[in-house]
């Protein structure tokens, strides 16, 4: 099995807005849901993390900006990593990400372990 | 209490005390025979106490007839060893008068320390259950032989190899230090929820003993909710569990050792004393910010026992089974989970998420495929539960499978 990093993006415009605690259980259930079936096939290595909307930028002679995603119009938003066996099975698993709802997109990546 | 019940009583309650004790105070390269000592007090004492009748205090009785056994072994021993066998090198300690702490604090302490040190990582996981059975509950290797459905010899020689292991390996029977003590913990922790799931899920026919190892469990658990330095949220949250799971014991089978399903149980067999203590130490658990798997298990054994609307109920089981997934995989785990999202969200959804499993060899998944099936494709729930018959070993699920489908085919 090998392990693939889902880095999931969406409109930063979107990110970091106020919930409520109603709305915040209502968002996380169809992540759960999501995640929860993976796990349900052990094939998740890692439930990662969601990000905050804020964040810096720095470059070369101490340069500090922040956040990226004034310019980016797809910002990253959180990720995980599952096992699979091939890119293509961890794309398929991609397809039910809760994020695709929300005009997001998921992007795949093979992780090369280090040993 | 009769003296029929009250030697096999004491026999639990007070193995492990006098042997944590003695063990503490003369070391492991003894533990046979102070394991010998105590069971030849317990001889003695149903002979004497079947002509004179019961002590005032018999556990103190038992007690301090074990202790003076064992200073008799002593002084014969350094006798021997000083006398007798002057040439030969000695590494033993050499014993003066001992007495032994019989304090409650000791006795206390000492069984506190003798789960830690069972739980010794160098000891296998297996081992470890095994010596718990024996060494803190007092089992026989034939009984233990029963439980896991192996022979005594089996038990016999991994009792003895573990037992080896705990000498060679010089692990002295002492709380952990404070910075290990909550790692040390979960092994602990681990292996008593394996003795109590032993007792549970075992598929041997012998129920009282089933019982045993899980009240067993229970009691060992409850020593560390009242030692401070374990009474941790992980702690109450697997005595919680433990409450739930055993106030369904006397609902959970027929008379005649056959399954009865949660949704089919007669609710008021329930033991509602020990729900409510799951309740108090659930809460109890919900302190820190750690969420052990026991508090996912514990949470999702409590919905169990409410009868609130279906649709919230079923809602809050499948978030905790998908985090428990997410903290630790199991595959039983993986089914109820896909149970709980057919009635929480919808059949067809669970289905394709059931198929997605793949757990072909596991009779189980099967049993789940068939019950989603039935309403909607009768012969392709038929072949599924003759699967799960193929596969399955015990006679008490092949009975409640064979069951489900007389059902189907009428």
């Amino acid at each position: 099995m090998k392990e693939f990093l889902l880095i999931f993006r969406m409109d930063a415009k979107n990110q970091g807005q106020p919930m409520s605690p109603e709305q915040l259980q209502a968002m996380m259930k169809p992540w759960q849901d999501w995640m929860g079936g993976i796990a349900a096939q052990n094939k998740l290595a890692n439930p990662g993390n969601r990000l905050e909307s804020e964040g810096r930028v720095v470059k070369p002679d101490n340069v500090v900006t922040n956040g990226p995603f004034v310019e980016i119009k797809e910002a990253v938003g959180g990720y995980i990593i599952v096992r699979a066996e091939s890119i293509d099975e961890a794309a398929e698993i991609s397809k039910g990400c809760p994020i695709l709802h929300a005009n997001g997109s998921v992007e795949v990546r093979e992780l090369i372990l280090m040993n | 209490m009769q003296q029929n019940e009250l030697i096999p009583h004491l026999f639990r309650t007070e193995y492990r005390k006098i042997v944590s004790v003695l063990s503490k105070s003369i070391g492991f390269d003894y533990l046979e025979t102070i394991e010998d000592i105590v069971s030849d007090t317990f001889l003695i004492a149903a002979e004497t106490w079947g002509q004179k009748g019961i002590p005032n205090n018999p556990a103190g009785w038992i007690q301090t007839v074990a202790k003076n056994k064992t200073i008799d072994y002593l002084r014969r021993k350094n006798l021997f060893d000083n006398k007798v066998a002057v040439d030969i090198t000695n590494e033993n300690p050499q014993f003066t008068e001992t007495d032994f702490d019989l304090s409650e604090k000791n006795i206390l302490d000492s069984q506190l320390q003798m789960m830690f040190t069972i739980c010794h990582p160098t000891i296998s996981a297996e081992s470890q259950i095994g010596l718990a059975l024996n060494i803190l509950c007092g089992f026989g290797a034939e009984e233990i032989a029963d439980a896991f459905l192996t022979n005594k010899d089996t038990i016999y020689k991994r009792l003895t190899r573990a037992k080896e292991k705990l000498k060679s390996e010089k692990i002295k029977i002492e709380f952990p230090s404070k910075t290990e003590i909550a790692k040390r913990l979960e092994n602990v922790l681990t292996t008593l929820y394996l003795l109590f799931s032993e007792g549970y899920y075992s598929t041997t026919q012998n129920s009282t003993l089933r019982k045993d190892f899980c009240l067993e469990a229970m009691r060992l658990n409850l020593m560390l909710v009242n030692y401070e330095k374990t009474n941790l949220p992980a702690t109450n949250a697997l005595l919680s569990l433990m409450c739930f799971h055993a106030s369904r014991f006397d609902a959970r089978m027929t008379s005649e050792g056959e399954i009865i399903l949660m949704e089919d149980q007669d609710k008021t067999l329930w033991n509602r004393e020990l729900i409510s203590k799951g309740e108090y130490y659930l809460n109890q658990s919900s302190t820190g910010t750690k969420i052990s798997k026991y508090h996912l298990e514990a949470g999702i054994a409590y919905w169990h026992t409410t009868s609130i609307d279906d649709k919230v109920k079923w809602e809050n089981i499948l978030q905790l089974y998908n985090k428990l997934l997410q903290i630790e995989y199991s595959p039983i785990a993986a089914l109820n989970r896909t149970y709980a999202l057919a009635k929480a969200n919808n059949l067809l959804e669970a289905i394709k998420e059931a198929e997605k499993l793949q757990l072909n060899d596991f009779h189980l998944y099967h049993c789940l495929l068939g019950n989603f099936y039935r309403t909607i494709n009768k012969k392709k729930a038929i072949d599924h539960y003759n699967k799960a018959f193929t596969i399955s070993k015990s006679l008490a699920e092949k009975n409640l499978i064979r069951d489900e489908i007389k059902k189907l085919e009428f």
